[in-house]
């Protein structure tokens, strides 16, 4: 019988399943981090249940870690209690920490493929929607709640219903300027913030195949924002190039084994997928959002829409009641709108390629008066490396702010973040209201936009900035 | 948990597409280390103005809503975030189930773990109760989990999916974590399985 990639992992990590009951699937990695794990913790000790595999359980502290640059202060009382909990948790029960100052310390999705812990053929889960990401590595990885962190720590497993399957598929090479960014963004403005419900994607075809770990992982951390409960990719050269060599990546003659065991892993040809879609990349112009979720988004050169002409009642109210939040005026071109603010970092866009390609419009440019550029990498590692880079030094010439690492002004919880009124293109992954601070306004978009937008004051496209 | 009886009671008309857990519950308010007192930040964004005070023209605020254990949205309600605080700050401010025509998968399985029922109705369903409630804010729901039946206020009833094994656990208030931990041997076998296969995972 033909199996899709998700089967194959389904089927290895599958411990039970009884009628009329989810399935209990076996989990092989659990990252947690300081904002969903502290009630799994209290609920397990009320229990009085122990952590069944520390050994598998990774956790980090990003989302309320301040990225002043050299600085550890913690934003205020309530972060530090949450990350004071969490280095007790762990160290109650042996559970390996990358804690804030440490040299692995950052973004827990950035930082599980960066040590090799993310692999091919894993389940991986973690209290956080975009856990999505590793699926790039062709692990099925979900985002959970914390009631669910707590059923991992306790059993190492998870009860899941088997997802849908949906074939996305990415035909054609894209032109200069477009990146991962934008191919998932133009798949989210397609199929809609729920037209994924339910289903896993695979993502598939030539564009995807050319693309690096880092554009790949830019395009499955997404996959939620279309609704999807995760998104995978098939593992293949590339993958394992990425992975080889890496602290955890196993090694010697367990490494050949792995990869034996992970070229087996791909769809089968001819397997079904519940559904499908295709999406032209040679046809795709940078996009951006100008909406207030992650499905309002348009080609850089197209007007803003207007709520008149949209389909339904409904959509009609949405798109109006966006427009108002935005003060945007439909039909008018977003190109070109004043800027107050540029954030390059997050679990979608903060990775060393992301840096470079920021850094590569940023050279020998600077960043427009009156217009404040945050450059949050999304790892210590990653800094290290953009630091041996020198793009650190690009950066500054440039006056753009050079931080720590941490999910910073993607979430503003650690004292990043917009204020009331301002606009801000981005590069994370979430536009909702207030998201980057009360009242803030966020354009999504890919590091070359955000980049190209800094130096100009306004949104811009960068196939056509001056030189 | 409790287990989950059939009750009646008055709706809460939000009425919107899209809610996304930012509006449910800002991440300003995540830092906290326990479940209680979150339902004074529910909606916290769109409920109080800047200087904190309830903002008159949203729903939440609307002496005749107090007190109503349901809320009514639309399409892809709880979309966004994993955090659990969502369902949390829901019904710590009072709700028990949240009536939609669509939810986002994560937030589904949130609610249904506490005790908040997400219950999907069709769009003319939909239309059907918001027109009710805007019509008369005393207008009033019964829900009923055993026979998946929500009664609309002009006595019809509409029939909504559970999942069963979710169904199973809040109707005789067993919890999930309960089940998974009576896999206990099932699960060492699955370990000591995969370990000699060498199917390499960590
Ligand atoms: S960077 Fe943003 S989306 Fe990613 S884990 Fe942090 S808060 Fe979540």
């Amino acid at each position: 019988m033909t199996k899709t990639l998700v089967d194959k992992v389904w089927d290895r990590h599958l411990v039970a399943q009884e009628p009329e009951c989810p399935a209990v699937l076996y989990i092989d990695l659990h990252l947690i981090h300081e904002v969903t794990s502290p009630q799994a913790f209290s609920g397990l000790k009320a229990r009085g249940l122990g952590v069944r595999r520390p050994d598998r359980t990774i956790a980090t502290m990003d989302h309320s870690t301040p990225t002043i640059p050299g600085g550890l202060k913690v934003v205020d009382g309530a972060a530090r209690a949450q990350l004071d909990t969490l280095a007790e948790n762990c160290r109650e029960h042996g559970i390996r920490l990358y804690e804030l100052g440490g040299e692995q310390q950052g973004i827990v999705h950035v930082i599980g493929p960066e040590l090799g812990l993310t692999q091919p053929g894993m389940t991986i889960v973690c209290g956080d929607s975009h856990t999505s990401t590793h699926g790039a590595f062709g692990a099925l990885a979900f985002g959970i709640g914390t009631s669910e962190v707590e059923h991992v720590l306790a059993t190492q497993c998870l009860l899941q219903s088997k997802p849908k399957t949906y074939r996305v598929n990415f035909e054609g090479r894209p032109a200069p300027g477009v990146a991962a960014k934008d191919m998932i963004l133009a798949l989210i403005a397609k199929i809609g913030t729920g037209g994924g419900t339910g289903h896993v994607f695979e993502y598939t075809g030539e564009a995807i195949r050319s693309l690096g770990m880092e554009g790949r992982m830019t395009i499955c951390n997404m996959s939620i924002e279309a609704g999807a409960r995760a998104g995978v990719m098939a593992p293949d050269d590339t993958t394992f190039e990425y992975i080889a060599g890496r602290e955890f990546a196993p090694q010697g003659e367990a490494w050949e084994a792995a990869l034996a065991d992970w070229r087996a892993l791909p769809t089968d040809d001819g397997a079904a997928f519940d559904s499908e879609v295709t999406v032209d990349v040679s046809s795709l112009e940078p996009m951006i959002t100008f909406g207030t979720n992650p499905g309002m988004g348009i080609p850089i050169s197209a007007p803003v829409p207007d709520p008149d002409a949209a389909g339904d009642a409904s959509a009609r109210a949405s798109l109006k009641k966006a427009l108002e939040y935005m003060e945007l005026a439909p039909g008018k071109p977003l190109l070109g709108r004043d800027i107050d603010v540029v954030f390059i970092g997050s679990c979608t866009n903060s990775r060393i390629q992301d840096l470079r390609e920021a850094a590569g419009i940023l050279e020998g440019r600077k960043v427009a008066p009156g217009v404040r550029a945050l450059v949050v990498p999304g790892s210590q590692e990653v800094k290290r490396q953009a630091e041996a880079e020198g793009l650190d030094r690009i950066f500054a010439a440039a006056g753009a702010e050079w931080r720590e690492s941490g999910c910073s002004m993607c979430i503003a919880m650690n004292g990043d973040e917009l204020s009331p009124g301002q606009y801000a293109v981005s590069t994370s992954n979430r536009n909702f209201e207030g998201r980057q601070g009360k009242g803030g306004r966020t354009f999504l978009a890919s590091p070359l936009t955000a980049a190209a937008s800094a130096v100009s004051g306004r949104v811009a496209d960068v196939r056509t900035l001056a030189g | 948990m409790e287990p989950f009886s059939p009750f009646s009671s008055t709706v809460v008309p939000l009425c919107a597409d899209d809610v996304d857990t930012d509006q449910i519950i800002p991440a300003r308010f995540l830092k906290v280390t326990d479940k209680a007192g979150l339902g004074r930040r529910l909606f916290a964004d769109w409920r109080y103005d800047e200087a904190g005070n309830p903002k008159s023209d949203f729903v939440l605020n609307d002496p005749a809503v107090q007190g109503a254990q349901v809320l009514l949205a639309r399409d892809n309600f709880g979309c966004g975030s994993s955090r659990e605080h969502a369902p949390w700050a829901l019904m710590d401010w009072g709700l028990r189930a949240v009536v939609a025509v669509s939810f986002a998968d994560i937030f589904r399985n949130n609610a249904l773990k506490n005790g908040l029922l997400p219950i999907a109705v069709d769009e003319p369903t939909y239309a059907r109760l918001r027109d009710a409630v805007l019509a008369d804010p005393g207008a009033r729901v019964g829900v009923d989990l055993e026979s998946q039946s929500l009664t609309l206020p002009d006595g019809d009833t509409a029939r909504f999916p559970v999942d069963p094994f979710a169904k199973k656990c809040l109707l005789s208030g067993m919890d999930q974590l309960g089940y998974l931990l009576s896999f206990e041997e099932a699960i060492a076998r699955h370990e000591a399985e995969r370990g000699k296969s060498g199917a390499k995972s960590s």
